[in-house]
């Protein structure tokens, strides 16, 4: 139901979710944010079973924050996604495991930019691209097909521009707003919302 | 939480660990701000596993019990405060328990809660939390937010994930930031909304509630809205009815605004529905 997409470029990461927090048949919230910020230029999008992203995502991001405090800098893209798929695997093998899948993205200095997928079952793979969810089915093969290593930011958006289409042309869950954001050496940058159609409930 | 081992803080029950070197933990007082930390301590009795439990009390193991969320209720935020709006029926399975329950609960006067699921799960959990916004307003000297509220209460239920509780619960108030609405689940949900309903009758008062809601209704069409919603709600869901409760939550605590019969509402609406 839900959809988190990363696609990473020459000097920048972009990634984008949807907006819906969806109980049974139920939208009970149409603008939620998936995105956590673990810090100035990390971002980590969490999916999967309704308790289990808040609780874990926040837990490797105070983690993350208290590693600063204590060490005086920062985990590295790399590092914290190493890091968060060693706790999932940790509660995967214990009588509480979360069900969640994630996309970690980030902006190295010394390394560039990078985009890592993990699963429920916590595995890790550094990818140029990667999406989660139902609607991953469709646009995956949209991002084989148009991907290159050296996009541009506009590119980037076109591409993500292309892959929300998609959803909105064949999947059968109307996903109509997703939130984007762009990493860069500067930090985190909020792009302008796609949305496709009518807004949805209250919009108070 | 995570300040915990910076400061080099040994909870003493590993101290008490050390020297009697059990399997479990033991405690009889709960400090509820140390969920998610890597010592667990739940008040629960050597040798009880509550999911293995609950697993053989399901349709699985053979045992009729299933547990209802049978109910309407609703609350939405608007521009003189939150509405909160509640039916009044307690169903045990296909049996009528009672047709007069109040489901919201007033944890002090300037926070709401209601009830959904189980209602002895709800009663406990939002008097525990009554207590924890007490003494938090001992401690620190300024009333709890809403958002620190509801967080306390969605931290305990993800302490007893999957240990068979049962509560949806909106959690409603008016603080610093103004007015206040948490959606709080059983599984661990937490969500903050200008709009929630829970329940079996749920999907019902949001059709009626979204197609009549304006952000700058006056106080007696936001009362009108409310009772629309769960008289609705009522009228098509076998599970909910009774009376409609209704409170508003405004600046300096809550009112109750009135507790009518929905029979009597539905016939009073009857004209244009037919």
């Amino acid at each position: 139901m839900e959809y988190l997409l990363g696609i990473q470029g020459k000097d920048f990461v972009l990634v984008a979710a949807d907006n819906v927090a969806a109980s049974s048949i139920i939208q009970m919230k149409h603008d939620y944010d998936k995105m956590f910020k673990l810090s100035e230029k990390i971002l980590m999008l969490c999916v999967g079973e309704a308790g289990d992203t808040v609780q874990f995502a926040e837990y490797i991001q105070k983690n993350v924050q208290l590693y600063k405090m204590r060490n005086g800098y920062e985990l590295s893209p790399a590092a914290a996604a190493n890091f968060t798929r060693k706790n999932l695997a940790d509660y995967l093998r214990s009588r509480t495991p979360y069900h969640v899948n994630l996309l970690l993205a980030g902006y190295d200095d010394t390394d560039g930019p990078g985009l890592f997928y993990m699963d429920y079952l916590s595995s890790l793979a550094k990818a140029p691209f990667a999406a989660h969810g139902y609607g991953a089915f469709l646009t995956l093969s949209i991002l084989d097909r148009y991907y290159k290593p050296d996009l541009t930011k506009d590119e980037a958006v076109g591409l993500l521009k292309k892959c929300v289409e998609e959803l909105n042309r064949r999947f059968i869950l109307n996903l109509h707003s997703f939130t984007v954001r762009l990493i860069d050496k500067e930090g985190i940058h909020d792009l302008e919302k796609i949305t496709i159609g009518t807004k949805g409930p209250i919009t108070a | 939480m995570a300040l915990f081992d910076v400061g080099g803080f040994k909870p003493s029950a590993e101290l008490r660990g050390q020297i009697f070197p059990a399997k479990s933990h033991l405690v009889d007082r709960v400090n509820h701000y140390s969920f998610g930390t890597k010592t667990q301590e739940f008040a629960l009795p050597l040798g009880v596993d509550p999911s293995g439990f609950l697993k053989s009390c399901n349709s699985e193991g053979g045992v009729c019990i299933d547990l209802n969320h049978g109910t309407t209720t609703l609350a939405f935020k608007f521009k003189h405060g939150v509405i909160v709006a509640v039916d009044s029926r307690a169903s045990a399975g296909r049996y009528l328990a009672s047709n007069d329950v109040n489901k919201v609960i007033e944890i002090n006067p300037y926070l709401l809660g209601t009830m959904s699921g189980s209602a002895a799960d709800c009663q406990y959990w939002e008097r525990l939390l009554a207590k924890e916004c007490r003494l938090y307003r001992l401690r620190n000297n300024h009333r709890i937010s809403v958002a620190a509220a509801s967080k306390l209460l969605s931290n305990m239920m993800v302490g007893y994930r999957g240990m068979g509780l049962s509560m949806g619960s909106m959690i409603c108030g008016w603080d610093k930031k103004g007015p206040g609405l948490y959606y709080v689940n059983d599984n661990g949900t937490r969500l903050s909304g200008s709009m929630f309903s829970t329940g079996c009758g749920n999907s019902y008062a949001y059709g009626v509630v979204d197609s009549g809601y304006r952000e700058d209704m006056t106080v007696e069409e936001a009362y009108e809205l409310g009772r629309r919603g769960i008289v609705h709600a009522t009228h098509r869901d076998a599970y909910s009815g009774g009376v409609v409760n209704m409170y508003h939550m405004q600046e300096d605590g809550w009112i109750k605004v009135c507790k009518e019969d929905v029979s009597e509402l539905i016939h009073r609406y009857k004209k244009g529905m037919f």
